[in-house]
């Protein structure tokens, strides 16, 4: 918000030729915006016109570097060496190890067989958990998306509602259905008031689940609705003017006709909420922390409670069960990517 | 809004379809499911402790009414008392004993009654309990974490919003040897969440010196895929007129960028500063596993660790969360329509 306050945007027409005279109010940030214009043209004076776009590239580039593709390396690096160590140098090399812990399993049916079970858990549970969510929140945000672009009164209004929960942190979305889901809750009051007895929601395990299903969708929702309404406003309306002369249903109307054209983004929010969903920890750690037992246990959070909660800290085997998630999330990437080139040809 | 009239209206001519009475109702079911819980957590965040205890809850913040009665130092409650003859008096309660009330009445301090507990009902009134938010500031470290969320917020948007532009202006406005691979960096980057390189960066962290260290937060982050490729996409379409005539004038390469170019992009910056603050105030995978001492906690991991501890004392949980949501309730009230066409437009957030 600084920024867009303290530099007094320029209206149209350009300042062209204007550089010499000092624009913007606020005194300070005009002598702050004189005092790095002196090293920088120095600095240009010094390495030449051509080579400047490398000055404006780095300082991006290096955080890049530190905190994304060194870190890719070192993982590698930690996922085939052992040991509680943190720095890698003194962490010994295990070869294949930890991933071999990781896939020891007498049956992978059956998590239970397995050594790291806590691990295959997790597998199952993300795998429950992305495909139900991402068929509710598909299904849900399409029908949204639908509604919202009829000839209602108030879309502006309704939109907004449906996008409010988007914004709000995982915290407080969690803090919020646990308040209503708790054992003397809003919930279970109107159980209660109909004659029905109260549930324990995050104490059992399939209700658990169902919570963490309903409340990551209730949050996110409103983004892909969001998506998939400007794919149907970019739909020109004269097909439909079309569809509405020859009297086709409505029903044959959105099923011959707004599908098929809305298809490319439906791809898009179906491959994008896959790989949000994969990556599920936040709410359902706040809502559950992963139980009851290990019932809503996500990879994430196996991953997150290896390395930094647990009384021994695992970083090979953390480092090793997030490779194997990342290969899972790189070929849901190269899928979505595959689909939008062959939108875009 | 008058709710007839805008239930009833329509602008289609032809007549009632019936998924126009279809559409409204699941748009009004939709308005209670998606706001009713954050309504509902703001009401009961000013209950007090004991009207929190209630089962079934009341629905408006209410507390019983005490009135002070000479004699008596504490404020006692009142309660509508059904008297044997039938008829009702409002009595203020000295003791319970048993099954057994004493009580008063209030303008006749005087003289007792006992009273069958079950013939009596509380006097409640409307009442918000504001001690829940001013005492969480008082009692715990909220202020602290408050201020680091705040701190964290501010720092890394302003950072991001620097080196993001510059990239984005090198990568929008120049033709240069290594420009493809640069752009591939950015999109491999789009590809790797922090959830798979948890570890690792842990790891650098640490050698920089950071850990427990409100920056160990704020660089991680700051470079953003999503923020280069919004304001490139934005530069590609300022006209090159501009930037070649600055150049005749003897501009500096600099002065291009940040007297020309960026004064034009504001809307893009506008944009992704509010992405920066939404992602900086929520974030929470990342701050869990690198602070681990109180005093550098942010809001989202003071609160998660509160709902640990303080399971007992929802009053201040609830109030400590309507504390944390309501700066960003306050920039999605004003800011909607940017933050709504931003990702319309680039299909991220």
């Amino acid at each position: 918000m600084t920024l867009t306050s303290k530099t007094s945007p320029v209206a149209s027409p350009a300042p062209v030729g204007g550089l010499a005279q000092s624009r913007g109010t606020n005194p300070v940030l005009k002598l702050v915006s004189r005092i790095i214009d002196w090293p920088m043209a120095g600095l240009q004076r010094l390495i030449g016109e051509r080579r400047m776009p490398y000055i404006f590239l780095l300082p991006n580039l290096v955080f890049f570097g530190l905190f994304v593709f060194v870190p890719i390396a070192i993982n590698f690096v930690y996922s085939v060496t052992g040991g509680p160590a943190l720095f890698p140098s003194e962490r010994p090399y295990v070869g294949a190890d930890q991933y071999a812990y990781l896939f020891e399993c007498g049956s992978y049916v059956d998590p239970n067989s397995c050594r790291e079970d806590h691990f295959w858990r997790g597998v199952y549970n993300t795998l429950f958990f992305s495909l139900f969510q991402v068929l509710a929140m598909v299904g849900l945000s399409l029908l949204t998306a639908v509604v919202l672009n009829m000839k209602i009164r108030g879309r502006g209004f309704f939109r907004a509602v449906y996008f409010f929960p988007v914004l709000l942190s995982p915290v407080v979305v969690a803090l919020i259905w646990k308040w209503i889901l708790q054992r003397d809750g809003l919930l279970n009051a109107a159980i209660t008031g109909f004659g029905g007895d109260r549930i324990l929601f995050l104490a059992e395990p399939g209700w658990a689940m169902f919570w963490a299903i309903f409340v990551s969708v209730w949050a996110h929702m409103g983004f892909y609705t969001l998506i998939l309404l400007a794919g149907l406003q970019a739909i020109p309306a004269d097909i439909y003017e079309a569809a509405e002369m020859d009297a086709t249903p409505r029903w044959r109307v959105f099923w011959r006709l707004t599908l098929p054209l809305l298809w490319p983004n439906l791809i898009v929010v179906i491959v994008l909420s896959l790989i949000r969903a994969v990556q599920t920890f936040d709410e359902v750690f706040v809502l559950t922390g992963g139980g009851p037992g290990t019932s809503t246990l996500m990879v994430v959070q196996y991953i997150y409670e290896t390395a930094f909660s647990n009384q021994v800290q695992n970083f090979g085997l953390a480092a090793a069960a997030s490779v194997v998630l990342g290969i899972v999330l790189f070929a849901l990437t190269l899928a979505q990517l595959a689909f939008t080139q062959r939108k875009s040809s | 809004m008058n709710i007839a009239r805008l239930a009833t209206a329509r602008r289609n001519p032809k007549g009632w379809h019936w998924t126009d009475i279809a559409a409204y109702t699941y748009l009004v079911l939709g308005v209670l499911l998606m706001f009713g819980p954050v309504l509902w957590l703001v009401l009961s965040s000013f209950k007090t402790q004991a009207s929190l205890l209630e089962f079934p809850p009341s629905l408006l913040p209410m507390s019983q009414k005490e009135v002070t009665v000479p004699g008596y130092p504490q404020p006692l409650p009142l309660f509508t008392v059904t008297m044997e003859d039938g008829t009702t008096r409002e009595l203020a309660q000295v003791r319970r004993v048993g099954i057994q009330a004493q009580m008063i009445d209030p303008a006749n301090p005087g003289q007792q009654l006992r009273v069958p507990i079950d013939k009596r009902v509380p006097v409640r009134q409307f009442a918000l309990a504001t001690e829940n938010y001013t005492e969480p500031l008082e009692r715990f470290a909220f202020p602290q974490f408050l201020a680091n969320s705040v701190f964290v917020t501010v720092v890394a948007t302003l950072i991001t919003l620097l080196i993001n532009s510059m990239a984005a202006y090198a990568l929008s406005i120049y033709e240069f040897k290594g420009k493809n691979a640069a752009m591939l960096m950015v999109i491999g980057t789009l590809m790797i969440p922090i959830t798979i390189i948890l570890v690792p960066v842990y790891l650098v962290v640490t050698k920089l010196g950071l850990v427990n260290s409100l920056w160990a937060v704020i660089l991680p982050g700051a470079a953003t895929p999503t923020g280069v490729f919004l304001l490139r996409q934005y530069m590609l379409t300022l006209p090159r007129d501009l930037i070649e005539a600055a150049r005749m004038d003897k501009a500096s390469e600099w002065q291009i960028y940040w007297r020309i170019v960026m004064p034009l992009t504001l809307p893009a910056l506008a944009v992704l500063t509010i992405f920066s603050i939404m992602w900086r105030w929520n974030e929470f995978l990342w701050p869990l596993a690198v602070l681990t001492k109180t005093e550098s906690y942010t809001l989202q991991i003071g609160l998660n660790a509160f709902q640990g501890e303080l399971q007992t004392q929802w009053q201040y949980l609830l109030a400590m969360t309507v504390m944390t949501l309501t700066p960003v309730a306050i920039v999605f009230v004003f800011l909607q329509r940017f933050i709504t066409t931003g990702i319309a437009n680039t299909g991220m957030k």
